[in-house]
């Protein structure tokens, strides 16, 4: 009998520090394999060749121009919500009411389209109705910020249920606006008049959004990485005490990096109110606060590498809604499929700080 | 004299086959050209009946026209915004020659695309704005559910009346429960009929209401349905979209008649009968329209004529005993005409009888100012103005607005 004792079959070891090259390598690996674990759920599952729905979540994004518009203006209200995310997550704030804070920057730009769309001329109105959705996304921000800075109270279940407030306050103003009666709807906003509408550019709809977003990137890129309050954010994210220690006042930091959050989401919600949809309802943000802690996750709150991410999210989105149409198959199975991307590409992160070593046969 | 008459009802006869030659040329002798492609916009997937009973009838309406699967396109899950427009200017792109949505909320965007490309055919399923935008390719279609309502509260009536024959409740206590989305036309024209129909029965019936504030929420119909039981109602019926109703009353052992379709699985013991909207007539005549390149209605009211108003099977182990025959009689008067649903003389409104000068808010506005006369020969005309329902709330000189008497809304706040 063999009475040498067996270590385990696998056990994790923490990986030395990996270059950027090999983590890079890592995560394309994780792609190749989530694209094949695809191939073999929809096969098995479907019947249907695999080849031609990846080809059709192509086409769902760049199948025609107009699809490729709406897919680099779904990319970046998703980016402008991901990078209002990567301060807060940065300096371990767990703002996870994203989805309240556009809600209230939706209600702000459609409550000043509706109540001074025929009072103000429309520049001013412009102004008036992303000033008011900027404050708004602040203030609903700054909330929960300051009573953890002055009462320690926990932030994430705070941002979490001002979503729901959030929420309901349109719900409550859709019933006071609502056309027709009793119909829960208000419908496109200043129609005929266009009265507090973003101007488009040229014959490109969603060109300025798309603009706003490439600026934004670049602003929040230098923000974080070069400015003063970039460099106390992760501070603070390392340790609050060695932020303490250094004189960093972690309370202010944190009211003052949720009102830009904030104010970055009050943003989303007046471009999409003001600029695409111009309409007002509960599910006009659509999840994408929550989606956009994924995209800022994945990109290691990197400005720069939540464009990568947010697009891999918006054209799988774009994709899945395609593949349903044109096989037949209910929405759910595309959203197997993005599923299945998303877990390899957050299971690749652990790879990249830890590995498996196997149990080498005794000799 | 003789002569004169002859002639008349020869010119007459002559007209009215001539009349029927063309619709007949209209209706049947259009190839649908294996280019041609129809696109559908729903707000939901298979798994809200309202959205369900819209896929059917697209697929159906298709098989009909032997248009393959490649000619339709059927988009699911898009919502009430942006995304309505960006969908119906793709199906557009794609050569689809005309596009159907299913949700109210769909109906400015709608606009929007029938505005950008006047070519292609866009038809709104229960709109209200396309008789004063003045667009040649926007349309609006609803049905005349009303009177399925009708003949489903009949149903309704019966089973009350038998419930008092058999001595389990009294004349007093044959009172309805009812669970609405929200406090929109569509809605009370579908309790009111439902009533209406009911009590055309049962004299004594009453009802009350309830409102869930949303057209899909399992949970707040489950507890409307509750609520209403609880207080008394002996018999449930709903106007929103999920199965909460329906099994909250096979839970209590409460009758239910149900719509948009048959709910007799989940609910086999209380399940009575269903009415529900058969779009796939609407989508034929329309696609028929778009390919011989002819004008598609403005507003479009399908009726039981056109089987656009249909009720579903008969749970015969729960309703009374000679339901099937009662709503035959009642479906041939309410076709020839004998009988009227909104007939002024069967209901009051504030204790009294509607007027001709009654107004009705039928053109879109903000104000939601009254533009319109509607009751004339004996009857409130709904759905001819416009196809979706007008028959709504009734509103005092405060403001304050009001079911027809009989019926109680227990609140108001959606």
């Amino acid at each position: 009998m063999n009475e040498k004792k067996r270590g385990p079959l696998a056990h994790i070891v923490k990986r030395p520090v990996i270059s950027k090259q090999q983590a890079y390598a890592v995560r394309a690996l994780s792609i190749v394999l989530a694209i094949i674990v695809c191939a073999i759920v929809t096969f098995l599952l479907t019947g249907d060749d695999p080849i031609s729905v990846f080809k059709t979540i192509w086409e769902g994004s760049f199948g025609s121009e107009r699809r490729f518009w709406v897919l680099m203006q779904n990319i970046s209200i998703l980016l402008i919500i991901s990078l209002a995310m990567g301060p807060a997550f940065r300096m371990r704030f767990w703002n996870i009411g994203g989805e309240g804070q556009v809600m209230i920057g939706v209600l702000a730009t459609a409550s000043c389209m509706i109540m001074l769309g025929d009072k103000l001329p429309a520049p001013i109105l412009i102004i008036v109705e992303i000033g008011a959705a900027i404050v708004a996304g602040a203030i609903w921000a700054a909330i929960p910020a300051f009573f953890k800075s002055n009462w320690n109270t926990n932030e994430t279940l705070f941002t979490l249920m001002m979503n729901y407030v959030a929420t309901q306050l349109v719900a409550y103003f859709i019933i006071i606006w609502e056309s027709p009666r009793g119909s829960g709807k208000i419908g496109i906003i200043n129609q005929k008049t266009m009265a507090g509408w973003l101007p488009q550019i040229g014959q490109y709809k969603y060109l300025l959004t798309v603009i706003v977003a490439i600026v934004l990137t670049v602003v929040l890129y230098i923000y974080m990485n070069y400015s003063k309050h970039g460099y106390e954010l992760a501070v603070v994210g390392e340790s609050e005490r060695t932020a303490r220690y250094i004189g960093i006042k972690v309370g202010r930091v944190f009211i003052r990096t949720m009102l830009l959050s904030g104010a970055i989401c009050g943003l989303a919600g007046a471009l999409m109110v003001a600029g695409t949809d111009h309409t007002m309802t509960t599910t006009l943000a659509g999840g994408r606060g929550f989606t956009a802690v994924m995209v800022a996750w994945m990109a290691q709150f990197n400005p720069v590498g939540m464009i990568f991410t947010s697009f891999l999210l918006a054209f799988l989105q774009k994709g899945a809604g395609e593949v349903a149409t044109q096989f037949g198959l209910n929405q759910s199975f595309s959203d197997i499929l993005s599923s299945i991307i998303i877990f390899f590409l957050i299971g690749c992160e652990f790879f990249i700080q830890y590995r498996i070593v196997f149990r080498k046969e005794a000799k | 004299m003789k002569k004169l008459v002859a002639l008349a009802m020869s010119a007459l006869m002559a007209f009215s086959l001539s009349g029927a030659a063309l619709a007949a040329e209209t209706e049947s002798d259009v190839v649908i050209p294996e280019d041609f492609k129809a696109g559908f916009i729903f707000l939901h997937d298979e798994n809200s009946t309202y959205d369900l009973n819209f896929i059917n009838a697209a697929k159906e309406a298709a098989a009909n026209l032997g248009m393959s699967e490649d000619q339709i396109v059927l988009k699911t899950n898009v919502p009430e915004g942006q995304e309505c427009y960006e969908e119906a200017m793709d199906m557009a792109d794609q050569g689809c020659g005309i596009v159907f949505a299913d949700s109210f909320g769909h109906e400015d965007y709608m606009i929007q695309a029938a505005q950008e490309v006047p070519e292609v055919q866009f038809c709104h399923a229960t709109g209200t704005k396309a008789h004063t935008q003045g667009l040649d390719n926007y349309q609006n279609a609803f049905a005349s559910i009303y009177e399925g309502r009708f003949l489903a509260g009949v149903a309704a009536g019966m089973k009350l009346n038998e419930m008092i024959a058999n001595g389990d409740i009294t004349e007093e206590e044959a009172k309805i429960g009812y669970v609405g989305a929200f406090t929109y036309a569509e809605v009370i024209s579908g309790f009111t009929s439902f009533f209406l129909g009911a009590r055309h029965e049962c004299p004594s019936a009453t009802m009350e209401v309830t409102f869930t504030g949303s057209w899909y929420d399992e949970t707040a119909e489950k507890e409307g349905a509750n609520t209403l039981i609880e207080d008394g109602c002996v018999l449930i019926s709903q106007h929103a979209d999920s199965m909460g109703a329906p099994t909250a009353c096979e839970a209590a052992g409460v009758p239910d008649i149900s719509y948009n379709g048959s709910t007799k699985d989940a609910a086999p013991n209380t399940y009575i009968i269903s009415s529900k909207i058969n779009w796939a007539p609407y989508f034929e005549y329309a696609i028929k329209c778009a390919v011989a390149g002819e004008d598609i209605d403005t507003d479009w009211t399908g009726t039981l004529a056109t089987d656009s108003v249909q009720l579903t099977e008969l749970n015969e182990d729960v309703a009374a005993e000679g339901t099937a025959e009662e709503i035959e009689a009642v479906k041939a008067a309410l076709e020839d005409g004998s009988l009227h649903v909104y007939d002024t003389s069967a209901f009051t409104v504030f204790g009294e009888e509607l007027t001709e000068e009654f107004m009705a808010d039928v053109d879109d506005d903000p104000d939601y100012a009254p533009d319109t006369a509607v009751v004339s020969d004996g009857y409130f005309h709904e759905s001819e103005y416009r196809s979706a329902p007008y028959f709504g709330l009734f509103y005092d000189e405060s403001g304050n607005g009001s079911p027809i008497d009989g019926i109680t809304l227990l609140d108001t706040a959606f």
